[in-house]
């Protein structure tokens, strides 16, 4: 009993690291890639750790290609569409979990029912919309769009804010605190873990955004990093390693945002059941 | 949801003294709250939402003024071959990666059900692919699935010998479409992990205990306790991962860019071109449409069929 009980402990772990194998691969031999020379980025047999090894890539890609500035574009964008999803996200979810208003329940299914919409049925007039409002081409109109999906984080907050006791409020209130301040000082950071778990999700959604940025943006100097990514494998026949180089540089953070907050993402993904 | 909600009242007889104006005070307040976020939905939600349906009844490309043309759009799409073969694409990309995500997944939580050290480590890795961009690892399989010196082709042929020749991964319609829901499945299955730990952990341990002392082996408790009880877990996991193959769009857009022929267009991407490439901003809002009612429809009924079942 006691023997097969460790083959099986073992049988699963050479089944599970084959399979972490698979899952991380990808990623290595695309770091490995970024550190090679041109002429080396097709070798075969492929290596993952370059024979000689460069940095050649990194500095191209941020001396003739820009990327710093399209790494800017993209911390604007995502930082203050975040501030702003996180916001109003919360306004929304502290409403619908305290107030009672006329159309409470209609706004409530509105947004709701929204949340099965593809996001993409939505491009065109979307495009139309920030074409007549003068919203194309401008890192406002990014972060204006990115900003709509705070119903969706509502959704995420409503349950913290209902779970908050009466008392506590109502003691707030007591004191002489308006309803705002207590929302500030009592509400919000009692909903912390929430919040947290909201801002992550805003923070990667704006950061890897592809489709309305590629449509919304056509001016290079406003290019955000997914769509300047895209714009180095469609320039003069896909210089592999500068595209690496690129994306490791885009993907680095938000990797590191979910190794470090994985404690709140996984369990904000499995209450919310949110897919990122 | 509405005794949650009463809000803050001091006494009894001031509430009702000052019943009428305290309500209209705390509507007044609430709806300070709501504007902001309420404001931001209306204008860049619910109003394309409406007026993409709008448009969909429009010849409209942004240069000559539109003309209503009524249900042309939609009846253009049912002979258009092209639209009929996105279609099919979509379908098979949500047939393999829906199913394979699911077993995939569940196979995965399964084996991270039980006290195993390195667990955490195992579920962090796992999910790697899900948060990283689209964009990234499109481009990676694009590289990894080269038709020439790629990574997967030199394994195959020279490091285990399993063809002879080269595979033209994308530039082949089967392949590319294979690549595409590889791609998928890969990206997405740690999200169906998570979910699936989360439904397996809710199940009682004290079940598993009374099954084995009655002599149940790990099929028996696999195959009678773990699969009904996650079976709602399961559906959801379902419903979400249909309404997302559906709109598959990024890969495809990225990994077969250069086909001239957009032999592997899927209905979003070609609805894309529609709109964006041949300015035909109303056929590509009926194409949307037409997904968008299909997926709905779709959410509705597996939900239905199912639960039925879960009652009984």
């Amino acid at each position: 009993m006691r023997v097969s009980f460790r083959w099986t402990g073992l049988l699963r772990h050479l089944v599970l690291i084959a399979g972490a194998g698979i899952m991380l691969l990808p990623f290595l031999y695309m770091v490995g890639t970024s550190f090679k020379p041109h002429a080396f980025v097709m070798e075969l047999p492929p290596t993952f750790i370059p024979t000689n090894p460069t940095l050649d890539n990194y500095i191209d890609a941020f001396t003739s290609n820009r990327f710093g500035l399209y790494f800017l574009n993209s911390a604007i964008v995502a930082t203050s569409s975040t501030v702003v999803t996180v916001l109003l996200s919360a306004l929304l979810a502290y409403a619908f979990a305290r107030f009672e208003f006329p159309g409470r329940s209609l706004l409530y299914y509105l947004m709701l029912g929204t949340l099965m919409v593809p996001s993409l049925v939505l491009l065109i007039p979307q495009f139309v919309l920030a074409r007549d409002l003068h919203l194309l081409d401008s890192r406002l109109g990014l972060i204006v769009v990115y900003s709509a999906a705070a119903p969706f984080n509502m959704l995420l907050l409503r349950g913290f804010f209902e779970e908050i006791p009466q008392d506590l409020l109502d003691a707030s209130m007591m004191d002489g605190s308006g309803p705002f301040q207590t929302f500030w000082h009592i509400a919000l950071p009692l909903a912390k873990p929430a919040l947290a778990a909201v801002s992550i999700f805003a923070f990667l959604g704006s950061w890897d955004e592809f489709t309305w940025a590629f449509t919304a943006i056509t001016d290079q100097a406003k290019y955000t990093l997914p769509i300047a990514i895209r714009l180095f494998q469609q320039q003069h026949g896909t210089q592999w390693g500068l595209v690496f180089a690129a994306s490791t540089i885009a993907v680095l953070p938000t990797i590191l945002v979910f190794i470090l907050f994985q404690r709140h993402f996984i369990r904000g993904v499995m209450s919310g059941a949110v897919k990122g | 949801m509405q005794s949650s909600a009463s809000p803050a009242v001091p006494s009894g007889a001031t509430r009702r003294a000052f019943g009428r104006s305290r309500r209209a005070r705390q509507m007044m307040i609430a709806y300070l709250f709501i504007l902001p976020g309420t404001f931001l939905f209306v204008v860049w939600t619910l109003y394309p939402l409406l007026d993409a349906f709008r448009m969909s009844f429009y010849e409209w490309n942004l240069i000559k003024p539109s003309t209503f043309i009524g249900l042309d759009n939609y009846r253009r799409a049912l002979h258009d071959d092209v639209f009929w073969r996105s279609v099919r694409n979509t379908l098979f990309y949500v047939v393999v990666t829906v199913p394979g995500q699911m077993i995939l997944g569940l196979a995965i939580a399964l084996l991270l059900d039980s006290p195993l050290r390195g667990r955490t480590l195992y579920r962090t890795i796992y999910y790697i692919p899900v948060v990283t961009s689209w964009v990234v690892v499109s481009l990676i399989f694009t590289f990894l699935f080269n038709s020439q010196a790629g990574f997967v082709n030199w394994v195959l042929k020279d490091g285990l010998g399993v063809i002879d020749q080269n595979i033209r991964w994308l530039r082949d319609p089967l392949m590319a479409r294979i690549v595409i829901a590889i791609l998928g499945v890969w990206k997405g299955v740690g999200w169906t992990m998570v979910i699936f730990l989360a439904g397996l952990q809710s199940i009682p341990q004290s079940l598993y205990e009374a099954a084995t002392v009655d002599g149940a082996g790990t099929w028996r408790r696999l195959r009678d306790i773990t699969l009904p009880l996650i079976r709602n877990t399961a559906l959801f996991i379902l419903v979400i991962l249909t309404i997302g193959a559906f709109q598959v769009f990024i890969s495809v857009f990225i990994m077969t860019a250069d086909d001239p022929l957009n032999r592997n267009d899927v209905v979003l991407t070609y609805m894309y071109s529609n709109a964006f490439e041949f300015l035909d901003l109303g056929y590509g809002a009926a194409i949307a449409y037409m997904l968008a009612a299909l997926v709905f429809l779709l959410s509705v009924v597996q939900i239905r069929v199912l639960k039925r079942k879960v009652e009984y």
